[in-house]
C-alpha cells in the first residue's frame, strides 16, 4: 500500500512530475494520491526528497520466497552469448564490468559458455578476467535454443549458486534470460546501462532507462538470488587483455536424454549486407534522421559513411517511414552504439535516440534548429541545412584524398 | 484455433519533453492506450482466427479502468475479454506479473496459442511473455515477424535476431511475442464498435484465479525501485560557426585531429 505523510510533504510536485500514471495531483500544495490510478511503481517514493511517500507490501510478514538463504550465493557470472561458435562482443564488455563488481565484492568472476567446439575462445576468456569458465560442449548445444539453454542454465545456476548473473540485452539475451529468471523465481532487470555495488548492503544497483529514456531508475533485488540483469551492448567498455591470466575450465557434462527439446531451429538467415553488421561495433557511425525527407536522400549519409569508413545508422522516423531497415535503428528500441565518432545528420535528438548513442566519444550534430536536443550531447555543433552541409563536406573529403 | 492475446494499457503522452528550466517532465494530453506492440498481437490473432477458425480472447491485468483497453480490443473484432483486477495485483514487477497472467491463462484453460507484443512501451522489459510461457510450461518464440504456416499442431515462424532472422518450428500450445513487421493492424468496424460498448467483460480477482497472495503484486515482486532520477547530459559543445564552407572547413579540421577524414 502507499502511505502518505502530509506533515512531510513540501508540495514540491516532484512526485506529480514523475508519476507515470498521473495518479498524483497537488491540492492546496499537498500531494493527493489517487489509489485507483496508482500502480505502486515506486517512482514517487524514490523521487520524494522528504520521505513523505512510502510504499509497503500489504502483508510484509507473508513475504513470497524470502526463505532463500542469501549467504549460500557467491560469485559474479556472465552468461556468454555465441552465434555459430563466435562469442558476441557484449560478452567481453560485460567481463570488464563483471570483473569490477567481483573485485568490489571480493568474489570470483565466472563465465558460462554453452556451445560446441569453442575451446580456443573458452580459453581466451581468462585474459578478460574470468576466474572460472563453465563450459557446456555438445553438438546439440551448437545453436541457441530458448528451451534447452534455459534448462541447462537453471541446472548449473542451482548447482553453483552465483549471487549475480549478467547477460547481454541482445535478441538472444532478452529472450533467454527472462525464462531463466522466472524458473529461478528471482528478479531480473532489463536493459541496464549502469551496474554498481551498494557498499552498505552489498546489493547490485541496477540502473536502466525507463519511460523511453526520460528517467533513469535504479533497481535492486534484495531478497532473491541470483540478482539478474541484462545489459545493453556497447555501454560497458571491453577490458584490456591480460595474456598471462589463467582460468579454471569446468566442463559441464551434457546428457541429451535429460532434456526435451520442443521448438526447433529450421534455419538461420543472415540479413546483414555487411555494412550494418558492423554498426554495433563500428568506430565511426554516420546517422540520418527525419530531415533527410526520403530514402533517396539517405545516399548522402551512405556516401559520407563510406568516405569515412564508417557504418550507417538512423533515428526512428526514417525507419518508421521505411526509408531504412530496422536493423539500422539506433536508440531505445534499436541498437546502442558507442563509436569513436558519431555524426548525426538532421536528427533532432529525441531522448529515445540519445540513450542509444550518447556515450559515443565524439559527437558531431548537424541540424537546422539550434535548440534541437541533439546539441545537448554534441561535441561539435553545426547549425545548418544538411542538404547544404553534407554535399559540401563530401566534396571536401573527396578532394582531400 | 483458440487464441489468447495479452495486452497492457499504457499511458500515452502526445508530447513528452523536458522543461528546459526545471528539467521536469512535461506531458501534455496524457491518455491511456493499448500498448502499440500489442495491437500487432491482436491483429495477428484475428488473422489466424479468420484463416483457421476458433476464437480470440483478450486479457489484461490492471486497475478497473483497464476495461477501456479491453473494449478497445473488442472493437477490432476480438470475441471475448477478461480483466484481471485486484488491489493485490498492484505494484507487480515482471516476476509477479507473469505469475498472475499465467494463472489467468490457466483459468481460461482453452487456448492453443498465446500472443503478446514484444514489450510494453512504458517498461520496455519484454520479460513478461517469456516468464508466462515458462510458468505455463509451454514453448515460446520472441520477436516473431511472420507466421509462415500452421501444420499438424506445429507452427513455423520467423523470429528477428540481431544479425538477420531464424526460422523456427514450435509445437502448440505455444507463446509468441510479435514485432511490428508482422502485420498492419486494421481499423475497428462500426459493428464491432457497437458490440464492444455493450459486451460484458469478466473481471477475475486473486481468488478467482486461485492465486497465493504472497506471490502477487508488490509482495510477490523480487525487484524494488530504489531511485529515480533524470539522466545527466554532459555539455561541452563547440559550435562551428560561419558560412557553409567555413563550417565544413572547421569540421574537417576537427575530424583530422581525430585522425579520420
Amino acid at each position: 500500500m502507499i502511505l502518505f505523510d502530509p506533515e512531510k510533504c513540501t508540495g514540491c510536485g516532484s512526485c506529480v512530475d514523475i508519476c507515470p500514471t498521473d495518479a498524483i495531483e497537488l491540492i492546496n500544495e499537498k500531494a493527493v494520491i489517487n489509489e485507483d490510478e496508482c500502480q505502486l511503481c515506486g517512482s514517487c517514493e524514490a523521487a520524494c526528497e522528504t520521505g513523505a511517500i512510502t510504499i509497503e507490501p500489504e502483508e510484509p510478514e507473508e513475504k513470497g520466497d524470502s526463505d532463500v538463504d542469501l549467504s549460500q550465493y557467491r560469485g559474479v557470472w556472465i552468461i556468454a552469448e555465441q552465434r555459430k561458435g563466435c562469442m558476441a562482443p557484449v560478452v567481453y564488455q560485460l567481463m570488464g564490468k563483471g570483473h569490477e563488481l567481483a573485485d568490489t565484492l571480493g568474489v570470483p568472476l565466472a563465465v558460462v559458455v554453452i556451445g560446441f567446439d569453442m575451446r580456443d575462445q573458452v580459453e581466451s576468456l581468462a585474459g578478460y578476467g574470468a576466474d572460472t569458465v563453465y563450459y557446456v560442449n555438445h553438438p546439440d548445444c551448437a545453436n541457441f535454443n530458448d528451451g534447452l539453454y534455459t534448462d541447462i542454465l537453471v541446472d548449473i545456476i542451482n548447482k553453483y549458486k552465483p549471487e549475480i548473473v549478467l547477460s547481454g540485452a541482445t535478441a538472444i539475451g532478452r529472450s533467454l534470460i527472462p525464462g531463466v529468471a522466472t524458473r529461478l523465481e528471482t528478479g531480473l532487470t532489463a536493459d541496464c546501462t549502469q551496474l554498481e555495488i551498494d557498499p552498505e548492503k552489498n546489493l547490485l544497483l541496477q540502473t536502466r532507462p525507463a519511460y523511453g529514456g526520460h528517467i533513469m531508475a535504479t533497481i535492486v533485488c534484495p531478497n532473491h538470488r541470483p540478482q539478474m540483469a541484462t545489459v545493453r551492448p556497447n555501454v560497458m567498455k571491453k577490458p584490456q587483455v591480460n595474456p598471462d591470466a589463467q582460468s579454471e575450465i569446468v566442463e559441464i557434462p551434457f546428457d541429451p536424454s535429460a532434456y526435451s527439446i520442443r521448438s526447433k531451429l529450421v534455419e538461420h538467415i543472415s540479413e546483414s549486407e555487411g555494412e550494418e553488421a558492423l554498426l554495433s561495433d563500428a568506430d565511426i557511425v554516420v546517422a540520418g534522421g527525419r530531415a533527410l525527407k526520403n530514402s533517396e536522400n539517405f545516399e548522402l549519409v551512405r556516401t559520407l559513411a563510406e568516405l569515412l569508413g564508417g557504418a550507417v545508422g538512423a533515428s526512428r522516423p526514417p525507419v518508421d517511414s521505411e526509408w531504412m531497415p530496422y536493423r539500422h535503428q539506433i536508440g531505445q528500441t534499436g541498437k546502442t552504439v558507442c563509436p569513436k565518432l558519431y555524426i548525426a545528420c538532421g536528427i533532432s535528438g529525441a531522448v529515445q535516440h540519445l540513450v542509444g548513442m550518447e556515450s559515443s566519444e565524439v559527437i558531431v550534430a548537424i541540424n537546422k534548429d539550434r535548440s534541437a536536443p541533439i546539441f545537448e550531447v554534441a561535441t561539435y555543433g553545426i547549425e545548418g541545412d544538411i542538404f547544404e552541409i553534407l554535399p559540401a563536406l563530401i566534396k571536401r573529403l573527396k578532394e582531400s584524398r | 484455433m483458440n487464441i489468447l492475446v495479452f495486452i497492457k494499457q499504457v499511458p500515452y503522452a502526445k508530447e513528452v519533453r523536458l522543461d528546459p528550466k526545471t528539467h521536469t517532465l512535461i506531458r501534455d494530453g496524457v491518455e491511456s492506450i493499448i500498448n502499440p506492440y500489442d495491437m500487432y498481437a491482436i491483429e495477428e490473432g484475428l488473422r489466424l482466427k479468420e484463416f483457421h477458425g476458433g476464437k480470440v480472447t483478450v486479457m489484461t491485468m490492471g486497475p478497473p479502468q483497464a476495461e477501456e483497453a479491453l473494449r478497445d480490443a473488442l472493437s477490432y473484432g476480438v470475441d471475448d475479454a477478461v480483466l484481471l483486477s485486484d488491489r493485490a495485483f498492484a505494484g507487480a514487477d515482471t516476476l509477479a506479473t507473469s505469475y498472475t497472467l499465467a494463472l489467468g491463462a490457466k483459468n481460461l484453460r482453452d487456448f492453443d496459442l498465446i500472443l503478446c507484443g514484444k514489450q510494453a512501451v512504458d517498461g520496455d522489459t519484454g520479460q513478461v511473455g517469456p516468464g508466462m510461457a515458462v510458468r505455463l510450461d509451454i514453448p515460446y518464440v520472441t520477436y516473431v515477424r511472420k507466421i509462415r504456416s500452421v501444420d499438424d499442431g506445429t507452427m513455423r515462424v520467423e523470429r528477428i535476431m540481431d544479425d538477420g532472422y531464424e526460422v523456427i518450428d514450435v509445437p502448440l500450445p505455444a507463446l509468441l511475442t510479435v514485432v511490428k513487421e508482422i502485420n498492419e493492424p486494421r481499423v475497428p468496424s462500426l459493428k464491432n464498435k457497437m458490440r464492444a460498448k455493450k459486451q460484458s467483460i469478466a473481471v477475475w480477482g486473486a481468488a478467482d484465479i486461485g492465486a497465493t497472495t504472497a506471490r502477487l503484486g508488490l509482495a510477490g515482486s523480487a525487484t524494488q525501485v530504489t531511485d529515480v532520477f533524470k539522466p545527466e547530459r554532459k555539455s561541452n559543445l563547440e559550435w562551428l560557426e560561419g558560412s557553409v564552407a567555413e563550417q565544413v572547413d572547421a569540421l574537417v579540421d576537427r575530424l583530422q585531429k581525430l585522425k579520420v577524414g
